[in-house]
């Protein structure tokens, strides 16, 4: 594999749109709210299928936000679909006091997260996502890492009848998830068994976290992999299993570390079983740069991945 | 440890319907309905005093609360909810029930009076408002108040929920109508501008935003701190049937919410004075949140009770 590839895989937002037309024909509450975002949320085909199902209110996110609130209200299921950063940076106390606090069964859609704007630059990155969300009350934040977990992340949306947060990659990935897979909030999955390390990654890096794992496997650190698409609530369980089984922990996100996935497992494993951890993620507004480049720049490749987790066993 | 017989624990139960007061409601409404003009005026003033004298003694109670917002309101709710609305407090999560959002969430106290009189909940719970677990918050939650729609406090929140209700009406083709109280101060808010293009676009006849023009905020005048004039036009300019009224003529109230809806959406502003009703909070902009001394409570409900 060369060093950085972000042009093979798949782009889960086709899978989203794929997944949304599909819940859209059998259930008639299901409707799609943008920002003008038709065409970056690719929503094209939906508007084709369902005109009348396709809220479009202009570029204005705090509007977008409520008016998914009211749509919910009148007992139609909402499925936001803006990018990232603006949904959850303009729009963040709508989402705090109209969805959450309200307790309304809206989809939040965060499209194109992370750093998959590279060049736009930080105004268009969505990193500190996961760090506001996690923070803002009774909301199921999930970041799938391919598009069999995107839709089965929807299907799960749908069903619970509760406020959620998905993040919706454009970043191409491989897939990585087993046949069949179900989501369940609080449940992460072991894709790799491992006794000496425990890599525990979300979203875009989960393929990575995979073949670091392979390149550990060469070194002779056997290293398990888990997929901890569900942030929150997280799976403590297998969170802290691995901290008992393994002799430390990475956790590697698209996201600022300070309040994200890594922040979430430390603040577990600090009360319920302290061990040593590294962890991976942005740790500034980043530079300007492809997506690519900038996953090098901030350390996010299976090569630092796989190097951070030898040397924290070495320091043991 | 509390017990189930302590204060706390009263205070902390859920509010379920008051069936007795739903019975007394209903036969108001159908006196409303039924009554020639002025008997139908006596009865909405009779029910807006009442109305302001549970306000009083709420905020009286609780020492904190909006008096002065609520005071503006009081004749705006009361109209609604006694004469306007298509509700049944018996079901407040009818399906075809008209949409009612206090943006203003600060002014909590006056909704959860006129939810009381209609028997969303006993009007003893008012006593509750503000206690420690009570679901009678500072601000109103949907999940613990039956009546109220969607959470309000931070402003600018309720006309674009207000939106999405009245789109899911035209999307559905249900006809139940949606009403939003907005404060003046907070047509300050972005969000509102955002939220009245976009009812304009849709053309969203089965919505009415009323705006409390008091023309105070909470430590001044609208017009000394980023004046909102010409607000008619402002309103026109964004595609709104507008409506300019005298927000405590419960005529003036009646006869415009009351019309038919049409093709787009349609704003009042309701010309209303702070504090109405007392004359020593009339246009006092420190009874924006002040609470009442025990002297002052009782010369107000005095005022209130001539």
């Amino acid at each position: 594999m060369s060093k950085e590839d972000t042009s093979a895989g798949f782009d889960c937002r086709q899978a989203f749109a794929e997944e949304l037309a599909i819940l859209a024909a059998a259930d008639a509450r299901v409707v799609a709210v943008c920002n003008d975002s038709v065409g970056s949320s690719n929503l094209g085909g939906f508007r084709k299928a369902f005109p009348e199902r396709l809220v479009n209110v202009g570029i204005a996110e705090q509007n977008m936000v409520g008016v998914a609130a009211g749509l919910a209200n009148a007992g139609l299921r909402p499925f936001v679909c803006a990018a990232s950063p603006f949904l959850t940076g303009r729009a963040l106390e709508q989402i705090k006091a109209d969805v959450v606090y309200s307790g309304f069964p809206v989809v939040l859609c965060g499209m194109s997260p992370g750093m998959a704007y590279g060049e736009l630059g930080p105004t268009h990155h969505s990193i500190e996502d996961l760090a506001w969300l996690r923070a803002t009350g009774d909301l199921t934040v999930v970041v799938p890492a391919d598009p069999q977990e995107t839709r089965a992340a929807m299907r799960w949306a749908l069903a619970a009848d509760r406020p959620s947060f998905l993040r919706i990659g454009r970043t191409k990935v491989p897939a990585v998830s087993p046949e069949g897979l179900e989501f369940v909030p609080g449940r992460a999955v072991v894709l790799r068994p491992g006794r000496d390390v425990t890599l525990v990654a979300i979203g875009t890096m989960v393929a990575r976290a995979l073949d670091a794992a392979a390149r550990l496997s060469a070194q002779g650190i056997d290293a398990r992999v888990i997929n901890a698409a569900s942030v929150k609530p997280l799976d403590e369980a297998t969170l802290l299993a691995a901290a008992r089984e393994t002799r430390g922990i990475v956790t590697v996100e698209e996201a600022v570390v300070h309040g994200g996935l890594g922040s979430a497992i430390a603040e577990l494993l600090a009360e319920r079983h302290p061990a040593r951890m590294r962890l991976l993620g942005v740790t500034s507004l980043a530079p300007t740069g492809s997506t690519a480049f900038l996953f090098e720049h901030f350390g996010l490749t299976a090569e630092n991945i796989a190097r951070q987790a030898a040397e924290l066993l070495d320091t043991l | 440890m509390q017990t189930r017989e302590t204060p706390g624990a009263a205070a902390a139960a859920p509010l379920v319907a008051d069936a007795a007061a739903i019975a007394r409601w209903r036969a108001l409404r159908d006196e409303v309905a039924a009554a020639p003009a002025e008997r139908r005026m006596q009865i909405l003033r009779a029910s807006s005093t009442h109305v302001r004298r549970q306000v009083l003694h709420t905020i009286h109670a609780a020492g904190l609360g909006h008096v002065g917002g609520d005071f503006s309101v009081t004749d705006i709710l009361v109209t609604l909810f006694d004469a306007v609305l298509r509700i049944d407090p018996a079901r407040p999560d009818w399906a075809q029930r008209d949409r009612f959002i206090l943006s203003k969430g600060h002014c909590a106290a006056a909704l959860y009076a006129v939810l009381a009189s209609a028997g969303f909940f006993p009007e003893a719970r008012l006593a509750h408002f503000a206690a420690p677990l009570s679901p009678l918050n500072g601000h109103p939650n949907r999940r613990k108040i039956p009546g109220v729609e969607t959470n309000t406090g931070p402003l600018g929140h309720g006309l674009p929920v207000a939106v999405g209700c009245a789109t899911a009406a035209q999307i559905t083709h249900q006809d139940f109508r949606t009403f939003v109280v907005l404060g003046d101060g907070e047509l300050q808010e972005g969000s509102n501008w955002e939220a009245a293009m976009y009812a304009a676009q849709r053309g969203l006849g089965r919505l009415t935003a009323i705006v409390d023009r008091n023309r105070l905020q909470q430590g001044a005048s609208t017009s000394d701190t980023n004046d909102l004039e010409p607000l008619p036009d402002k309103w026109r300019a964004f595609g709104w049937e507008t409506h300019e009224i005298d927000g405590h003529s419960h005529a003036e109230l009646h006869a415009v919410l009351s019309l038919p809806a049409a093709g787009r959406p349609r704003a009042v502003i309701a010309n209303t004075i702070k504090g109405k009703g007392v004359s020593f909070m009339e246009n006092g902009v420190e009874w924006h949140h002040k609470v009442p001394s025990d002297a002052q409570y009782a010369a107000a409900i005095e005022e209130l009770s001539k």
